[in-house]
């Protein structure tokens, strides 16, 4: 589904971020990109939404190349990105922020697809006529993915899903995505939230330093004493991670 | 006391309404206050006065004003023409100067640029049109008596009754469609905008149509009620700030009720404190609201 090849990208010229990233999602799987502060997971998947300048490798989506295209493009390809923050526009109602987003939908089918996504998440349908920047957390969380959902991704991109959210929100944010990836939509998502993020994925690669260190299994990277060290640094590290 | 300043200030706020709607929309969107836009107020008049004369020119003999009014159907005509051909001016400035500068991201340049344009358009019109004041029609109006001792001419009601009908359709426009909605989404965050699938530089693009058409609707207006002169656009960019201020940047209610207010403060200081502090009464007002609620009446904090 999506192929990343050596790709270096960063926000100004010469300054790399990420440094040759190579990541490869399968048709209906979940794949989590984990990594310590810093090590240009957010770029990673930022670079892959057309948001952040490209140096040199290659995006491919679906067989097509989708390098060079800026966001709006990248979008209309079924590359649906979800930011960390600021992911709503706060001064327009949730239903405006559908409306919005449904202008890339065919025009017969704009109506049905909003009102599938009020059936899925009935907080936003109560909530449809508030401005999102008077939403709480989770539900402006929820507004940013369903938000996603509504144009009918081949991929779902989220960056750092549970940021921000009180653990009780993020255990509700996360069995929404549980409940989406039921549904067969193909996941990639970066977070730091490791527990959370191998609870929910198939598949982990671990970057640091804008470089893969580690690929693997949820399972297998579960218990690979790298990934905690990479993360905590220390003998905290399986308390924390058990 | 006569409340005729009642009547000339809504003619007058209207018109700085319409055109600080443009200023509004720039500077929500593109993220930098225009100087050059009075510029498309003065350039839209003269289009129009100049394709008027064109299609009078034309037709062949003189054409009839219509009903009470101070002009025929040429300037319909012209003016809807002309309003295309600002927006195009506007947009052309654009691509030939703003888009080259905005790439560097540095507002101050932007606006220096745009003081820049400003004086080469202004001069550009005085070369070609001279300084001196030209009308759209000579016609005399007779005041229509609307009581309390207030009057309009026909022209002065029917510019108020045009203006009024461009902001509800401006209105309509940016809540109910889909140009209208993508606006406001770069207006506040054009990388998330971008990330739903909206084109920012199309909308850029249309933000200068928009903004261009409106000025020149503006100059259009001013035209006919006052006169066409090259400064017409300059003299009233001081109020078009402080109406798109007062009003709160990026809103365009709040844009027309700070044009409608500083045009009544404006017009309210002739009889209240004498016209040498007409300019001086709306920057009072603008100070004393910005002081209560900085984010102007219609706007919202960061």
């Amino acid at each position: 589904m999506l192929r990343v090849e050596n790709l270096y990208a960063g926000y100004e010229p010469g300054v790399p971020i990420v440094r040759g990233a190579t990541i490869e999602v399968a048709p209906g799987e979940v794949v989590a990109i984990l990594g310590p502060n810093g090590a240009g997971k957010s770029t990673l998947i930022r670079s892959v939404a057309g948001l952040v300048p490209k140096f040199s490798g290659r995006i491919v989506l679906e067989g097509a190349d989708i390098t060079a295209l800026p966001a709006h493009q990248v979008i209309r390809h079924g590359l649906a990105f979800v930011p960390q923050t600021e992911n709503v526009f706060a001064g327009m109602t949730v239903a405006d922020n559908f409306a919005l987003a449904a202008a890339i939908v065919p025009p017969r089918e704009r109506h049905a697809r909003i009102g599938e996504m009020y059936a899925f998440f009935p907080r936003l349908a109560e909530r449809r006529g508030a401005f999102a920047g008077r939403l709480s957390g989770g539900e402006r969380q929820m507004l940013a993915i369903a938000r996603a959902l509504m144009v009918r991704p081949k991929l779902l991109v989220l960056d750092e899903a549970s940021a921000g959210l009180s653990p009780k929100m993020v255990e509700t944010v996360f069995r929404q995505l549980q409940a989406i990836r039921q549904t067969g939509v193909t996941i990639l998502l970066v977070e730091q939230n490791v527990r959370a993020a191998l609870g929910l994925s198939d598949r982990a690669y671990v970057l640091a330093e804008g470089e893969n260190r580690h690929a693997g299994t949820a399972a297998e990277l579960w218990n690979d004493p790298a990934i905690a060290d990479l993360y905590l640094g220390g003998a905290a590290k399986r308390e924390a991670l058990a | 006391m006569n409340l005729q300043f009642v009547v000339d200030g809504l003619l007058a706020g209207a018109m700085i309404g319409l055109g600080a709607i443009g200023v509004t929309l720039t500077y929500s969107i593109l993220r930098f206050a225009n100087f050059a836009h009075g510029e498309f107020i003065a350039w839209g008049a003269y289009a129009a006065l100049t394709l008027t004369a064109l299609i009078g020119f034309l037709v062949g003999h003189d054409v009839a004003p219509l009903g009470p009014f101070s002009f025929g159907w040429p300037l319909i005509v012209a003016g809807v023409i002309a309003m295309v051909l600002t927006g195009v001016l506007a947009l052309a400035l654009d691509v030939v100067l703003f888009s080259r500068l905005r790439a560097r991201g540095n507002a101050i340049i932007m606006v220096m640029a745009s003081f820049g344009a400003s004086l080469a358009l202004r001069s550009l019109l005085e070369f070609i049109f001279t300084s001196q004041p030209v009308y759209f029609s000579r016609e005399l109006q007779i005041a229509i008596p609307l009581g309390a001792g207030m009057k309009a001419t026909p022209d002065q009601l029917l510019t108020f009754g045009l203006a009024m009908v461009l902001v509800v359709v401006m209105f309509l426009v940016m809540s109910r469609t889909t140009i209208g909605r993508s606006m406001r989404a770069v207006s506040e965050n054009p990388a998330l905008a971008s990330v739903v699938g909206v084109d920012v530089e199309g909308v850029i693009r249309a933000t200068w149509l928009i903004g261009g058409a409106l000025a020149c609707a503006a100059g259009i207006m001013v035209g006919i009620t006052v006169q066409v002169r090259p400064y017409m656009g300059f003299d009233l960019l001081l109020p078009l700030f402080a109406a798109a201020i007062l009003g709160g940047i990026g809103s365009m209610p709040g844009a027309v009720a700070g044009g409608l207010i500083v045009g009544l403060a404006e017009a309210a200081s002739v009889p209240l404190v004498g016209a040498g502090y007409r300019g001086a009464v709306a920057f009072v007002v603008l100070i004393a609201v910005l002081i209560v609620k900085p984010t102007g009446l219609f706007g919202r904090r960061e």
